[in-house]
This record gives structure tokens, sequence and C-alpha cells, in this order.
């Protein structure tokens, strides 16, 4: 039973399913790009491709919605310019201020066939909404036999540290909703990503909880950001980076740091290391890492968030029992230490490069 | 006989209620049609909206026979100005030197003086306050100096967070006031909390909290009160209504009149105030204190006032303010400064013209003394970084800080130790 407005093209409903497929997909209606003719690209930092998808997503289906707090002037990250202008104020306002409300809400107008961006303003402030996303997003289609589903549904919040946000303004929180089954987290290193992802996320028939590193909001630019309509598999993780000795699982911002740390291994220490961008936390591409770990036989999981219970304990959980035989070095974790997250030793909190480099040389020297 | 009394209104009446335990006082009467009701009037033509509380008004007359800050002698009252204008010293220079980029944030509190220091002055000092985070003034009054103010916004070692929170989060647990912290709306049930338990010590004691009109659109709002009017808390809920949340104008919190009647439909004693009146503010906050120990119930106070400046340094609201809105609220008299200094000036306890320019002067000097102290404190040991957590630090911390320690010393060229304390 369709609950959103139909886009019968098999091309939609095919990009619907998690594909296995790796390419990009151009799935668009009207603005398909003629055969032969090269996609458009454009300079995009993470805000406008942000802006690009909701956009896109508010032209292709006008049953959809995008709302929180600040929306309409644009949002304190700017994700949202333009959006109200265009669309108009009963698609894209400002709610009052609470985030229970927004969630809450936002599952109403999914459960009767909207698509739904709903944004909290930091994922530090998400706590008030996790019954409502919990409770009833993550179980509204189990319960119902899929006669129901908010599959319309999408959160969207600025996650991770930004240099000065101390503890309520650099929280990870994803490992709260990975342990949620019905749920679907998604975690963009950059513009090109985020954009493609995010209209995944928008299109998905499951609740998406897409988080978005607020410290690349402005700092991450890509030259060939696609212009038009495009989707990015959500499942699926990027190997970023090739290598032989050491997997380096990352997400976000943590990638960028997993990118430097590979290219000083490399140049000072002579090792190689495979980056891979996770990008879906749940459900995430186990296949990807263990192809990886079973060529490298070493596993270091790089995460912001706190050690214990943080994803990476997952994704060593399940690697180290179907990697084990490749395994050359126990599967171990560089992550931010348990406790809150302090203004004063930021530097030190999240696994900056050193600490990365410092885990892989003892990995290697198991 | 019988007749006669059932045609008679008033004896009518006394037959037509209705009982029910769920009511308000158990009783209501009833209705026979749906008029009262109201349904297709406008909301604001039926339902008047409750009257603000003035003393002095913007011409900085006070209203004759009004209650001048009895009790309190001249140079206390001229300490509520000197604290107002000390509040937008720092304000102007914090905000500064954070564009500078030696501070990494800034929250000011321009506008908002005369609802703060009014109202704090008419606490009792072990009243516990749980504030927002735009309250500097009720900080300054409970004893915060201005060097330990730039040592937490400089995240040193010297502040009783050790430099963990951003800035302008202050703790000042000795002044009774409570860490303000970024989440909006948590601390609204502390303070119901808190108010619960004076009650149960028997102490004349109130739990109180400041919040805006923005976080009061949180759940915790609405549970707060309901807690401590059921439960009988000595509470008092002050809501700062200044215009704003970020760039949320008030049309788009509320669609009811204001903070203020959400308090009695929870069964709260409520007053809207001038927040920019200092004078009102204070009697306010003394009455309902008053009332809070002698009924051992809450009361909320709704502030009407202005915020003429950003939310945060993070903020450029001139995308979102409507043209002549920021110039009318700043003009002599509406602004709250300058409306008090009038009337002190009227009252003669202010008599030196340039008092306000020379306090301003000493005020500046002070704060760029305190700026540059903090600027050469060093940040907390990295230690500090796992204490706290737990009252006693567990295993996994105390690993984890040495193998922090242990990478340090590995990887000591690539990090500049010095900013912090070893």
């Amino acid at each position: 039973m369709m609950h959103r407005a139909a886009i019968s093209s098999p091309i939609h409903l095919a990009v619907r399913e998690f594909s296995t497929k790796r390419s990009i997909a151009f799935p668009s209606t009207q603005k398909a790009t003629p055969k032969g003719e090269p996609t458009k690209v454009t300079r995009m930092n993470l805000f406008q491709a942000i802006n690009s998808a909701m956009k896109i997503a508010l032209e292709t289906n006008p049953r959809t919605v995008h709302f929180g707090e600040d929306v309409r002037f644009g949002g304190v990250f700017r994700c949202s310019m333009g959006l109200a202008d265009e669309f108009g104020e009963n698609r894209v306002f400002n709610t009052p201020l609470s985030e229970q409300g927004i969630a809450g809400f936002a599952i109403g107008m999914a459960a009767v066939g909207y698509d739904v961006i709903a944004e909290m303003q930091f994922a530090d402030y998400i706590f008030p909404a996790f019954d409502q996303i919990v409770n009833e997003a993550a179980k509204y289609r189990y319960r119902a036999g899929s006669t129901a589903d908010v599959g319309g549904l999408t959160f969207r919040a600025p996650c991770g540290a930004v240099g000065h946000g101390a503890l309520y303004h650099s929280q990870s929180v994803e490992s709260f909703f990975a342990h949620c089954p019905g749920l679907s987290i998604v975690v963009p290193r950059g513009p090109k990503q985020a954009k493609g992802l995010l209209l995944s996320s928008i299109r998905s028939r499951d609740p998406v909880m897409f988080f978005e590193p607020k410290i690349l909001y402005r700092s991450a630019v890509d030259d060939d950001v696609p212009e038009g309509d495009y989707m990015l598999p959500l499942g699926e993780a990027d190997i970023v980076k090739k290598g032989s000795e050491v997997t380096l699982v990352a997400w976000g911002t943590q990638v960028r740091r997993c990118l430097e740390a590979a290219a000083d291994l490399e140049s000072q220490h002579g090792i190689s290391a495979e980056v891979v961008d996770l990008q879906t936390i749940v459900p995430w591409d186990r296949e990807t890492v263990s192809r990886s770990v079973a060529k490298t036989g070493r596993l270091v999981v790089c995460h912001e968030a706190p050690m214990t219970n943080g994803f990476g304990a997952e994704i060593v959980a399940e690697i180290s029992a179907k990697n084990f035989l490749n395994l050359k070095s126990p599967a171990v974790r560089v992550t931010g230490f348990d406790t809150p997250f302090p203004l004063a030793w930021e530097e030190f909190y999240v696994p900056n490069k050193y600490r990365v480099i410092d885990q892989v040389i003892k990995t290697v020297q198991f | 006989m019988r007749f006669i009394r059932l045609c008679n209104p008033a004896i009518r009446r006394s037959f037509s209620t209705f009982s029910a335990p769920g009511l308000f006082c158990g009783k209501a009467p009833i209705v026979n049609s749906l008029a009262p009701y109201n349904l297709s009037e406008k909301l604001c033509d039926v339902q008047k909206p409750i009257p603000v509380f003035q003393q002095l008004d913007e011409s900085s007359n006070l209203v004759p026979g009004a209650e001048f800050f009895s009790g309190m002698s001249d140079p206390d009252i001229l300490d509520l100005f000197r604290l107002m204008v000390k509040t937008n010293v720092m304000d102007n220079i914090l905000q500064d030197i954070q564009r500078q980029g030696r501070i990494s944030f800034y929250i000011a509190n321009f506008g908002e003086e005369a609802a703060q220091l009014g109202s704090i002055s008419a606490l009792k000092n072990d009243d516990e306050v749980w504030t927002q985070y735009r309250e500097l003034g009720c900080f300054l009054y409970r004893g915060l100096t201005t060097q330990m103010a730039t040592d937490q916004t400089f995240s040193t070692k010297e502040e009783p967070g050790k430099g963990r929170q951003m800035p302008i989060h202050y703790t000042m647990i000795e002044g009774h006031m409570q860490s303000v912290t970024s989440p909006l709306g948590t601390k609204i049930l502390h303070a119901a909390g808190a108010g619960y338990a004076f009650k149960l010590d028997k102490q004349d004691r109130v739990g109180v909290v400041y919040f805006g009109e923005g976080a009061a659109s949180e759940g915790d709002f609405a549970v707060g009160l309901n807690f401590a009017a059921t439960l009988g808390s000595q509470t008092m809920f002050i809501c700062r209504n200044n215009g704003y949340a970020i760039s949320t104008p008030t049309k788009d919190q509320y669609a009811g009149d204001g903070i203020a009647a959400r308090a009695l439909a929870y069964g709260l004693k409520t007053i809207r105030v001038d927040g920019n009146d200092v004078v009102a503010v204070h009697n306010a906050t003394k009455a309902a204190r008053r009332e809070i120990i002698d009924s051992k119930s809450p009361v909320l106070l709704e502030l009407m006032t202005y915020r003429r400046g950003h939310h945060s340094t993070s903020d450029d609201s001139s995308k979102y303010r409507p043209p002549g809105e920021l110039e009318e609220w700043s003009r002599p008299g509406k602004e709250p400064i300058s409306r008090f200094r009038d009337l002190l000036v009227d009252k003669k306890i202010i008599t030196d013209e340039k008092y306000e320019e020379k306090l301003r002067e000493e005020f500046r000097n002070e704060v760029i003394a305190c700026i540059k102290n903090s600027e050469k404190k060093l940040r907390a040991p990295i230690d500090d970084c796992f204490t706290d957590v737990y009252a006693e630090m567990p295993w996994h911390l105390r690993e984890q800080l040495e193998g922090l320690k242990d990478h340090l010393g590995r990887f000591a060229d690539k990090y500049d130790m010095s900013i912090y304390q070893k």
C-alpha cells in the first residue's frame, strides 16, 4: 500500500530497495539528463549540498514538508536557505521550541503519507524526542504488519566536534539510535555524499536518522557535486583510499582524520592503510568491511563518540567473528573517551591523526 | 412558594452545579447553550490578556504609592543600577573579544538587565537558582566577580567547571547559582523538585528557575508546572519573554496569551510584569516569594522584555528582525538602564551627571584587566578530562587516562602542552 505520492517510474521504485550496485543513480523525472550529455556538476559546500537535496525533494514530491526550529529564515547552519520562500510557509516552517514536538508531529504527518524532513537543531538536543523516535517511529511498521509505516520520515541533525562546542554542541549520538531496531542511520563525509545520501534517505521506505558533521558545513567543499537529482545507495560503505596492511573504518569528519593519518603512515612509516567510510551506520555494510579485513588482516575503527558501546564495538564484534582467521592482531578502536565532551581538551578527545597513527603502529607491530 | 423559587435565577443556579473530583474546586456551573464557549469569536476578543504590572513608566515616573525598594538602603539600590551597567559593559567587551577570536563564543544580555537584577534582588540569598544562559546580572548579584567570569569564558583551570563548558556557562554553587547548561527547559523541572525538598525541610527557601518564552515550549515546562502545583513545591518560575528564540518570533512560538496564561491552567498563581521596569520586577518577585512561602505552592512570573542583541555570537539578528523594532525598544525610557537611572537621578540617589560615564569607565578597566589575567592562565591538566565523571574514577577511565598520557609521551613533539597545567 503506497502511503506517499506515487512516483511511478520503475527506476524510482528500484532505487528504494537497498541497492547492491555501487554506481551513482540518476533517476530524476522531468530533469533526466539526456543521453550523451555530461552530468552538470558544481561547487558546493556541505550546507549547500543539503539545501540542494531538500530543494529537489520538495520539488519532486509535492507532499514533502520540511520543518524545525529557525528553518524559516534559513536555519542556524543555512541548510534551509530559500526553501520557505520557494515552497511556501505551509511546507517549510518554524516549529515551537520542542524536539519531542518536532518528532511526534513529523511521525503524524508521515503516517498519513507525507515525506517529512524534520530538523533537530543539534543532535545534542535530540533526547526529548527519544521516546517518539524509539517507541513510535521505529516500531510503526512492525506493529502494524506493514499496513502502516512512517517511511517518509527523515530526521536531520548536526552532530560532532566543532572546535568549541563542549558538552552540548559536540555529541555524536548514532549509538543511542543504532541500538533501536527499525531505524536507519546515515552520516555523510562531504557534500557529494551528503546530497545523494540525503535524497536516498528522504525517499527510503524506512525512517532515517541523518546526522551531519557540523564542522564540515562550510569547510567541506566538493567541486563536482551533480546539480540535478541523484541518489547514493544506503547500506553501502565507500572505500575512500585503497591500502593493504590495515583497514581503518570511520564516518563523518573522522574519515578526513583517517585519510590524514593514512598519508602520514605511508610517507613516514611505510604502512599502507585502507580507509573505509561506513556512510550508513545501520544497516551497515559488513560485506565491504569484511572483504577489506580479509585483505589487510587488521582492523582499527575510529569514531568521536565515547568508547563504551560506541558503534565501533559492534563492528569489532562482528568482524572479530567473521574474519577471525584473517586477523593478524586484535580488532581495536580509537575513540572519544568515556567522559562528556570537554571543551578544554577537545584536541585530545577527538581521535586526532596522531592517536590514529599511534594505534595503527601498535596494531601492525602486534 | 416553590414556583417562585424555581423562577428565581439566583436560586435556580444553585441547582445547576456539576460536581466531579476532576474539577477545579470540585464543581462547576452547568450551561445549556454553546454560547459561553465563544466558538466563533476571535480568541483575543473574548479572553482578555493577563494585565502587565508596572510601577515605573517609560518617562521614569514612579506610580504614586509604589513601593520603592523598601528595606533596601540607598547604596543597595544604587548597587542594582551599578550591576545593570556592569552587565552591559561586560557584554559589550566580551562580545567584542569573541569577534577578535580571543574567546570562542558569547551570549549577551542586552535589554534584559532590569528583568535579571529586579528579580534576583528580591530573593533570599540561599534560594536555589537555575538559569538558562541569559542571566549574567543574576550571577553578578549573587557574587560572580569579573575575574571569575573571564576565567570561565577563557576556559581556565580556575573556574569550577575546569574549562569543560562553552563560554558563559557559569557555575557558582556557593552563591546558590546552579550551572548554566545549553539544553533548554530541563531546569524548570529541577526547580520544581528543589522547591518540594525545601518544603519537606520546612525551610524558608525557594527553588527558582529562569527561562525564555521559547524554552517554555519544551515538554519540561508543562510537566514542571504540573508537578510543582500538584505536589506543592516552593518554586518560582521566572519566564523572560523577550520576543525571540533565536530567529523565531513569539507568533511562531505559541498562539495563546503568552506564558502566564498557562500557569493558571496548571493551577499556579501568576503575575505578568513589565520586564524593563526594575521596580515592578522587584516588587512582583517579592510578592510572589511571600505567596510561595505562605501557601507552599508555586508562582510563575512572566517578565515582558525584549532581546536587544543577537541570540549569540553565532547569530545575526538583522536577518530576521523587522525594521524599526530594535530602535523602538532601545529608546531611552523603554530601555531599562536609562529608565532606572533617570528615576535614581530624580530621587537624588545619583547626583553626579557623569556618574554612569565614570561607572562604565571603571568597569571597562576592570573587565580588560581581568581578561588580561585570564588570558595568561593555564587550562586544567589533562587528568581533569577524566575526573568528576563519577565520584571515584572507575577502571576504564583510569585506563583511558593512562593510555592518553602514554600516547602524549610517545608523540610529545606533536603537541603544544604549554597551555595545560602539568
